[in-house]
């Protein structure tokens, strides 16, 4: 149990440092959402099942509220931030033509 | 047999590596949307050290400051991208 709680720790700790150095290295703000939202929400996942599991009692209800409530938000959060920096204007890299131009409202050359 | 709350404390200085890259993200990022993610993520991260400190000394009390911060970090980031969509639409 006790390594199973290590380990899980240490893997979570290690997905939180993968998605800050994705929000380093990855050229541009979508993709940084893409890099901080995944893989930061699994990080943190990870790292509070191994937290519960270290401590006494085995089902902690706070902690299981936490991570069910960061599992229902940071997808959202992101969601919302993507859409408000599409229409703020981000170019898009590595995409030819822009199929989200006559979806939007908003498009970016106003 | 390993201490949990000496592997929590060290993993906690490898966590502030990452609070660092976000920080420095939050500090340059060039347009304003890449400071909201990099708050995102701070905040994230910001849970993730409530949890670690919670392991290292034993105390429960912790836990609750990463809910309390997991509840904070949506209200501000939905604020911060109808703020930033708002911008937007009526420059």
């Amino acid at each position: 149990m006790i390594w199973l709680a290590a380990t899980l720790m240490a893997s979570g700790t290690a997905f939180l440092l993968i998605a800050a150095v994705g929000l380093i290295r990855l050229p541009d703000p979508l993709q940084r959402m893409h890099s901080a939202t995944k893989a930061g929400t699994l990080g943190t996942t990870l790292l509070l099942i191994g937290v519960m599991l270290s401590g006494e009692t085995a089902i902690d209800p706070t902690a299981m509220l936490t991570i069910a409530f960061l599992l229902v938000t940071l997808p959202l959060g992101a969601q919302l931030l993507g859409r408000a920096s599409y229409l703020s204007g981000t170019k898009l890299d590595g995409l030819g033509e822009d199929p989200l131009r006559k979806e939007l409202d908003g498009d970016p050359d106003g | 047999m390993i201490a949990l709350s000496a592997v929590a404390g060290t993993l906690t200085v490898v966590l502030a590596l990452a609070l660092v890259l976000a920080g420095w993200r939050m500090v340059r990022g060039p347009t304003l949307a890449d400071r909201f993610i990099a708050l995102d993520m701070l905040t994230a991260l910001a849970v993730g050290f409530a949890a670690l400190t919670s392991a290292a000394t034993g105390r429960g009390e912790f836990l609750d400051i990463g809910l309390g911060l997991a509840l904070i970090n949506f209200v501000a980031t939905a604020a911060f991208a109808a703020f930033l969509e708002h911008k937007r639409r009526k420059p």
